[in-house]
């Protein structure tokens, strides 16, 4: 393979923002994955490697394997999911219309945005004594961690959203004769919905990771509290399995809402 | 259906105490109905707050304007807008983009099954007029620019409204392209009857679109000079090279330069280049 050259002698490999060769890219990106995975294997099959220190890749996978067939993994993906699920739902049933009317009138903004910006920066773990304490130690509590740990935060980008509808689109509106209803739902809503996407996509890859923590409450099942339970049986090959679990399944959302994305808004991929 | 409007001493301000700019100083105009007018001037002349301040988009800060003796109370159904550029919803079609007016309120009241009628024939009127047909159903971003703003107008015609308001529309357009749109503007405006205000900071665009050109100087934004364009009310693209239009061209180019103190610039940049080869000397 001869990479074609541009005046100036450089391959377009190393030509900044230049299109490559498809088939290098599939190469590099294979490289990419592959290295690391031998890199591993081969640190941990070196001698004078402790398992417990660094399982290999095959005992993660065995470990995945019992899990799976004997240790109730499925009921663990289940329960965790729904558990970021539901935070991340609630957070946006709450986050989408309140960041709508932040991002519409500077009235609402003014109240709100503030103390949103506040809240936001106060550590999520940090509300873990006080969510046991109102909410209990049940379901809720864990579903009340990943929400607070993904709500503030979706508020304000969901308010970024809305403000960037172009003010021409909302100008032209009112010129046709639309009410400030009629604009909130007939221009601002849908010209916002690809951005708002995106913002549950991102949204859902940080409630997964609020996962961990809120599964530190009292609970008894999970992704989550077997990886916190494998540290204390010093079951490492289980810690990585669970890591491993939990951003795959997060892998396999955020493809699914980019896809959903390529769906919803095909007017989306035109010629500019 | 066409209209006239009245501006009475329009003066805006933007911002508040010792840090508010004047952006437009006692402004007065009569505009005739079915009367194209067209508003030119340096960037700052206040020319799109003027528009704008028609449109209701923007408020007064003293005076009035009126259109056929009422007082103008924010946006309406009687002043349609065309904008530069991202006006358009790119999640519809071309055909619905036109259409979008129909589903408000404002057009829906007092409707009957005639007008649905009589409006889905006037949606398929507009995108022959504006050469959209090939395109009705494809979506804005597959146009070019001058498409999208051909679509742009046929919305905003949609309603017949008496003022048809255009803020710099064909300014990110090329040459050729622009060209075609004066025609197909002008056009609009015979069998529309609309009156039409037009700004814009290119001059020969002005002139062969006004009949009535207002110069605009900037500093506070005011108006400047009125021009009558001594053109034939049928136009076409030879004019730009007859001597009365080149003469209006450099008067209203040379007073454009004048109010905008772009002279001194010049004398500038020939000083800085003496200078420059002094040094290099």
């Amino acid at each position: 393979m001869s990479a074609r050259k541009r005046p100036g002698g450089v391959s377009p490999l190393w030509q900044i923002r230049t299109a490559i060769d498809p088939r290098h890219y599939w190469v590099l990106a294979l490289c990419g994955l592959v290295a690391p995975l031998l890199g591993w294997s081969l640190a941990s099959s070196l001698d004078g490697v402790d398992k417990v220190f660094l399982p290999g890749p095959a005992d993660v996978l065995t470990r995945m394997w019992t899990w799976a067939s004997e240790d109730g993994l499925p009921a663990d993906v289940a329960i965790s999911t729904w558990r970021v699920v539901a935070g991340w739902a609630l957070s946006a049933a709450i986050a989408l219309p309140l960041g709508l009317f932040i991002g519409s009138y500077r009235s609402v903004q003014a109240l709100l945005e503030p103390l949103t910006d506040f809240i936001r920066y106060m550590p999520a773990v940090a509300f873990i004594p006080l969510v046991m304490l109102w909410v209990g130690i049940e379901e809720g509590s864990k579903i009340a961690i990943i929400f607070i740990g993904t709500f503030f935060q979706m508020v304000l980008m969901v308010a970024e959203d809305v403000r960037r509808v172009p003010l021409a689109q909302i100008e032209a509106a009112q010129t046709m004769g639309a009410s400030r209803g009629e604009i909130l739902e007939r221009v601002i809503v849908p010209s916002a919905k690809p951005a708002l996407l995106d913002t549950l996509r991102v949204t859902m890859g940080w409630a997964w990771t609020y996962l961990v923590v809120a599964e530190l409450v009292a609970a008894n099942s999970g992704l989550g509290y077997a990886v916190l339970k494998a540290q204390r049986f010093l079951q490492t090959d289980k810690i990585f399995a669970g890591i491993l679990l939990i951003g795959l399944i997060g892998l396999v959302i955020d493809q699914g809402f980019r896809l959903a994305h390529r769906k919803a808004f095909p007017y989306l991929a035109g010629r500019h | 259906m066409t209209a006239s409007i009245q501006i009475r001493d329009a003066f805006k301000t933007f911002g508040h105490g010792p840090r508010a700019i004047q952006a437009l100083d006692k402004a007065s105009l009569d505009i005739r109905p079915n009367e194209f007018v067209t508003f030119v001037g340096a960037s700052g002349c206040g020319k799109s707050t003027l528009l704008r301040m028609i449109g209701g988009l923007e408020s007064l800060t003293s005076g009035s304007i009126t259109v056929n003796g009422q007082p103008i109370a924010g946006p309406g159904v009687d002043r349609a807008m065309v904008f530069q550029h991202y006006s358009l919803y790119p999640w519809l079609t071309v055909a619905d983009n036109i259409r979008f007016c129909r589903q408000l309120k404002a057009h829906t009241r007092d409707r009957t099954s005639a007008d649905v009628e009589k409006a889905s024939g006037r949606a398929d009127a507009l995108i022959r007029l504006m050469g959209l047909s090939h395109v009705a159903h494809a979506y804005p971003n597959q146009l070019s620019g001058g498409m999208q703003q051909r679509v742009a107008i046929a919305r905003a015609l949609m309603s017949r409204p008496p003022i048809l308001l255009m803020d710099e529309p064909f300014g990110a357009l090329d040459a050729q392209t622009r060209e075609v749109m004066h025609d197909l503007i002008r056009h609009v405006h015979r069998i529309e009857g609309s009156t039409i205000v037009f700004v814009t900071h290119d001059v020969e665009e002005a002139i062969y679109l006004g009949q009535r050109i207002v110069l605009m100087a900037p500093r506070p934004g005011r108006i400047d000079t009125l021009y009558d364009v001594p053109l034939p009310a049928e136009r076409h693209q030879d004019m730009k090279l007859a001597p009365e239009f080149l003469a209006l061209k450099r008067q209203i180019l040379d007073r454009i330069r004048e109010t905008s103190g772009m002279k001194t610039d010049l004398e500038q940049l020939a000083r800085l280049s003496a200078e420059a080869a002094e040094l290099e000397a």
